[in-house]
């Protein structure tokens, strides 16, 4: 049951990798422990929210839970609660395990751990006392900012120095989306920072940084992430290598480019120059182009064995994180199309689309890494195969339903919006069934992630958990399956 | 792709330049835009926000009213804003240059906000936006926003005068008031202040497409709307 080796060629002895999971052990572990906190504690607060959008009387007595305080407290949560712990434990363990390298002072990387999720709730509990600047993604008190920053940069720095300790010669597709998201993450949020907080420049160029921050948080931090996984697991899962392996620096390098454009097509119509969003809107089609790359390099082994994906549920949160990804890039180049924009943007539609990333592409990406990781690291199969079952039908099945109300939804909003003669009290009574739609959707979606909660606390903290529940503990396929590594970078 | 100081220098450059043109550039472009002096009326526009106005921005921010609400009114060319009546045209860029923290928002769950005050311009038009405040479901038209009671207090009339602010609302039990708090004077104090009723020079010009040329006859034909999506950002 112990980590099986890494590389194909140049099998390191199964000591070297054994001796790398001793070292990343204890961070990893806390890191997911707060991360799977924190996505119960978003959810509790995303789903009052979403109740609220529907029963406005939910609630509504106390100041600290209004709508404007308990979503963005939500998505903060989300964010750097669950996306930014998640992320650090998994870049962790996939930079130590493909570089071959052990984690030099475990304890210091754990009170930095501890120090961030201090920090994010200190934040989360400033915004539902009042103290947001209401600025997407940004609203955690400004005085937070810099020690949030500087605890993230040196974790970060941390696990990129593990590049410097591996023994492996090689850079995998998987380490490059890895590095950058740990470089590119510190650089977006601290320019972004500095331009509202810290030397605030002037009107809608404001909006203009936000807008790029916002696009950009999402598309340099939790995508990268999420493809860094999955083009780890696929490949391993599956047993069979990256389709086309050679193009895949073309897709890093293109998406790279143009995703940091892409922010400012969300500000078409807003009263800022009209070449902003233009470009966004160019650089949204050009995403397709990595779009292709990466749909080829990951579908290839799939499409080539289906038969997989009955059997190892690891392998199907990557399947699905890799078919969201492709929905939420051809999501952006649509509402990029002439006509469209008029009206998907200020609706529920847009809102939608950073749910799929957030959602769809991260988190289940997040899952398969958590539920592939977490054994390996502790000796132990999971606590019950059938929680991890529930899990995924359940999330599975609260995205679909709620990504489906809020795109059809949305989109019947933005029509009616764009129709001046549709009086606007009605258009938002139009809205009504579809936001109920959601609210189920997220309430699948909470009962999945306690069953994730359950599953994990028992794994890590109940040692003697009973054998005869442990029988088929973790799919087959996610043991037997060969641990092939990528085809090595061109 | 082998070498790790190679992605971590192009993952900057790749950056780098989208900051160097969208924020940054923005930032060059048309942040120092200036406030337009209008010589017949001897004032600057847009204007000076005042103390409760500008105290009232900040409660707006910390309510999250955001979330909901726009603060945009978009051409016709990107919306039905104007048929609205969210405003009597686009929003210009020059008109936000005065505010601390702009919030264009990004979902429409309520209405446009940029023009409430030009909406709401009767005497009692604060009285109005307090009892919406209160008790939005009062009101049909609003009952899907949440109630904001925490902005009010109720105050016992034992030996006193009735405040004059007081809301007349029937749900308050006998012998007691209702008053607005500070923090709900000044978010009214705010809503009422957002208004783009000047109509800036350079802006029209700029966003008015030439007229057709008149030749003799002037039932020629009625005036086009606006065809091309206009240039939005003055120049400085």
């Amino acid at each position: 049951m112990s980590a099986a080796p890494e590389h194909s060629s140049a099998r390191p002895p199964a000591a070297e990798a054994a001796a790398i999971d001793a070292s990343i052990r204890v961070p990893v572990l806390v890191l997911l422990g707060f991360a799977v906190f924190w996505l119960l504690g978003a959810t509790a607060l995303g789903l009052a929210a979403a109740i609220k959008l529907h029963t406005p009387s939910f609630l509504a007595q106390c100041e600290f839970l209004t709508y404007g305080r308990v979503y963005p407290a939500a998505l903060n949560a989300f964010a750097w609660g669950w996306g930014v712990n998640a992320g650090l434990a998994v870049a962790l363990w996939l930079m130590a395990r493909l570089a071959r390298a052990t984690l030099p002072g475990a304890g210091l990387l754990t009170v930095a751990a501890v120090a961030w999720n201090v920090g994010v709730k200190l934040g989360v509990l400033g915004i539902l006392a009042g103290w947001s600047s209401s600025v997407t993604w940004l609203e955690m008190p400004r005085h937070l900012m810099p020690f949030l920053l500087v605890v993230f940069t040196l974790i970060a720095a941390w696990i990129v120095g593990l590049l410097r300790r591996g023994a492996s010669p090689r850079l995998y597709a998987s380490q490059w989306w890895l590095l950058s998201a740990l470089f590119w993450l510190p650089w977006v949020w601290s320019a972004a920072g500095a331009m509202l907080f810290l030397a605030p420049v002037r009107g809608t160029v404001q909006s203009v940084v936000a807008a790029w921050f916002g696009h950009n948080f999402l598309a340099l931090w939790f995508a990268p992430l999420a493809l860094a996984v999955i083009y780890y697991l696929l490949p391993k899962l599956l047993g069979r290598p990256i389709r086309a392996y050679w193009l895949a620096p073309l897709a890093f390098w293109s998406y790279a480019v143009f995703t940091t454009w892409a922010g400012a097509a969300r500000l078409a119509g807003a009263p800022v120059p009209a070449w902003t969003p233009a470009a966004g809107e160019v650089a949204c089609f050009i995403l397709t182009l990595p779009l292709v790359v990466i749909a080829v390099n990951l579908f290839g082994p799939l499409l080539g064995n289906l038969a997989a994906l009955r059997s190892s549920v690891v392998l199907r949160f990557a399947a699905v994180a890799a078919f969201c990804f492709t929905l939420s890039t051809l999501r952006l180049a649509f509402t990029a199309l002439p006509g469209v924009a008029e009206i998907t943007r200020l609706t529920w539609f847009d809102t939608a689309s950073d749910y799929a990333v957030l959602y769809g592409e991260f988190s289940f990406a997040m899952f398969a890494a958590a539920y592939y990781l977490a054994p390996r690291l502790v000796l132990r199969p999971w606590w019950s195969a059938s929680l991890i079952n529930a899990h995924f039908c359940l999330s599975f099945t609260g995205h679909v339903i709620a990504m489906f109300a809020l795109t059809v939804g949305g989109w019947i909003q933005g029509q009616e919006l764009a129709d001046g003669k549709i009086p606007f009290a009605a258009v938002a009574a139009h809205t009504l069934p579809w936001l109920q739609a959601a609210t189920l959707g997220g309430l699948l979606l909470a009962i999945g992630h306690l069953a994730f909660a359950v599953n994990l606390v028992k794994l890590v903290l109940c040692p003697q958990h009973r054998a005869a529940s442990a029988a088929a503990p973790v799919p087959a396929s996610a043991f037997s399956a060969p641990e092939l590594e990528q085809a090595p970078a061109p | 792709m082998n070498r790790a100081s190679l992605v971590f220098l192009g993952a900057f450059l790749a950056l780098l330049l989208s900051w160097a043109a969208l924020p940054f550039g923005n930032a060059r472009g048309y942040g120092g835009l200036a406030a337009h002096v209008d010589d017949t009326e001897n004032k600057a526009y847009p204007a000076r926000i005042a103390g409760p106005a500008a105290r009232g921005a900040l409660v707006y921010a910390d309510l999250g009213c955001a979330y909901c609400h726009t603060q945009q009114v978009r051409g016709d060319a990107d919306g039905a804003d104007v048929a609205r009546h969210w405003g009597e045209r686009q929003s210009y860029a020059r008109e936000y240059i005065r505010e601390p923290r702009v919030l264009l928002g990004a979902l429409r769950a309520g209405p446009d906000l940029r023009n409430v005050g030009a909406r709401y311009n009767t005497a009692d038009a604060a009285e109005r936006l307090y009892k919406l405040l209160y008790n939005p479901a009062a009101d049909n038209q609003t009952a899907l926003m949440p109630q904001h009671a925490f902005l009010f207090e109720q105050r016992s009339l034992e030996g006193r005068q009735p405040s004059a602010n007081a809301l007349k609302v029937s749900s308050v039990r006998s012998g007691f008031e209702l008053v607005p708090t500070e923090r709900a004077e000044s978010l009214v104090a705010y809503l009422l202040s957002l208004k783009d009723t000047y109509d800036y020079p350079e802006e029209k010009r700029l966003n008015t497409p030439p007229a057709p040329k008149k030749e003799g006859s002037h039932q020629a034909s009625e005036p086009k709307p606006a065809a091309a999506k206009p240039a939005e950002a003055p120049k400085k």
